[in-house]
């Protein structure tokens, strides 16, 4: 009888289990609500997070995504798959939670900031990219073709952020409501809860994408176990 | 170099041939950018003011969404008997395949954009006929057929590609379309040229970026 083994994703888990725990609390009771945006500002400990996350997310579907176009090993493909998944979806959280916060902050749900219609955009192309996924038979020519949508993606990130700037200095960037001209948003209880805030999401992100890559895996087995057993009973009906 | 601009040539005129004979894309192209203005022509009635407002973005979401149906078309002939595959076969290097393919694409788009013009500026009572508007004209539609040939072929094998075609293209091609309705928009209200400069400067990095990147990554495209 030895120890039992403990795997290092559980230890992953667990770890973002009390993470995530100790930074809502942290976020809920601990940190003082803020003077200028009152408590609506709390919503920022999940947006700056999330959005963080995502955008860790586009890097790596970009960097897994020429990995598989270099190496043509399925591990990459797998890894591009679920971080583009994971990423989407903390992308959708980001934009919900930023309008929430918007609406009693700047007074409007949205509006045309270079950093909202740049997330908007890559929003976008990167569910085109998972329809894109879900619309094409799988294979080598799928996993070739979606490495290619992805690069493109990465290539045009910058380009449509800097297309973003510059549209905005056209209109004069929304300054309503009391937030714009206060410069002490950050004060160091503010600033703690958000560095805690961060690395517990950063944890659930790799977490939930160890996760879904495991999955992938599972279904990419389930797939070439079908695919042989096909084979065979084809071949004896020959 | 004259090997590579004859097989371009041999490429673009089969494009052309084909187009020729059947007109799909052109008219595909002309007609659908058409009637998305005319519907907003009657949606905003437009007079002076409304028309320099809204004018430049109705003018630039037709041009790119009929560029959608123009490429959707003339990938599908590629189809039909497999024609793609004989293209294949040819001894020829991808990303010549590339450039003829993207060329023809470029003329069908460049012709219906000077019709679409045409209609746009009666409907509209509004003309953006300027010198850096024809500049900025010929740049979008050079990054669009780029990225377009590029998106159509990546897409017309799987399914619903109707539907995956745009939203792939019109998301990447968005720097593109913010350069163009700026750029047709200062022309409108007859601001300086230098107002346009950055727009412009921006639209000649795209499609720097994308013809070379598109060009690229197409011989993985096609890779069987």
């Amino acid at each position: 009888m030895g120890f039992p083994k403990i795997r290092a994703q559980t230890v992953l888990h667990v770890a973002t289990l009390v993470a995530m725990a100790f930074a809502l609390w942290m976020m809920f009771v601990w940190v003082p609500t803020d003077i200028n945006q009152g408590v609506v500002q709390r919503i920022l400990y999940i947006h700056v997070p999330v959005a963080w996350v995502s955008m860790v997310a586009i890097v790596g579907v970009a960097a897994a995504s020429v990995l598989y176009l270099v190496t043509k090993r399925e591990v990459w493909d797998r890894l591009a798959l679920s971080m583009a998944e994971v990423g989407v979806m903390f992308g959708a959280i980001m934009l919900i939670s930023g309008m929430i916060w918007a609406k009693p902050v700047w007074e409007v749900w949205w509006t045309g900031e270079a950093k909202l219609t740049t997330a908007l955009i890559l929003f976008f192309i990167y569910v085109a990219y998972l329809m894109f996924r879900a619309y094409f038979p799988p294979g080598d020519q799928r996993m070739r073709l979606s490495a290619i949508i992805a690069i493109i993606g990465a290539i045009d990130t910058p380009i449509i952020y800097y297309a973003s700037v510059l549209w905005q200095e056209a209109h004069p960037p929304l300054v309503v409501g009391p937030v714009a001209e206060e410069e002490n948003l950050v004060a160091a209880e503010i600033g703690l809860t958000l560095l805690v805030s961060v690395i517990a999401f950063t944890l659930l992100f790799f977490s939930l994408l160890t996760t879904r890559n495991g999955l992938a895996r599972t279904e990419n087995e389930y797939e070439t176990l079908k695919f042989t057993m096909a084979k065979t009973e084809v071949a004896e009906i020959l | 170099m004259v090997a590579s601009l004859s097989i371009i040539w041999a490429l673009t005129r089969k494009e052309l041939r084909i187009e020729s004979r059947n007109r799909d894309v052109a008219i595909a192209i002309v007609m659908f950018a058409s009637l998305v203005i005319a519907i907003f022509a009657i949606a905003i009635e437009p007079t002076a003011r409304k028309a320099i407002e809204a004018g430049p973005g109705v003018l630039w979401a037709a041009v790119t969404f009929a560029g959608v149906v123009g490429l959707t078309r003339a990938t599908s002939h590629e189809l039909e008997n497999d024609a793609v595959g004989a293209l294949m076969m040819a001894p020829v290097s991808r990303d010549l395949l590339f450039i003829g393919k993207a060329l023809g694409n470029f003329i069908f788009l460049a012709v219906a954009t000077v019709i679409v013009f045409v209609v746009f500026t009666f409907l509209f009572n509004l003309s953006v006929l300027h010198v850096e508007v024809l500049v900025i004209a010929l740049l979008a539609t050079i990054g669009l057929s780029a990225v377009g040939t590029l998106f159509s072929s990546l897409t017309f094998r799987a399914r619903a590609r109707e539907v995956l075609l745009p939203m792939l293209f019109l998301p990447s091609v968005s720097p593109l379309l913010f350069a163009a309705i700026r750029v047709t928009s200062s022309a409108a209200t007859d601001e300086a040229w230098s107002a346009s400069l950055p727009w412009i400067q921006l639209a000649v990095a795209y499609d720097v970026v994308f013809v070379t990147a598109s060009a690229l990554l197409f011989g993985f495209v096609l890779d069987d």
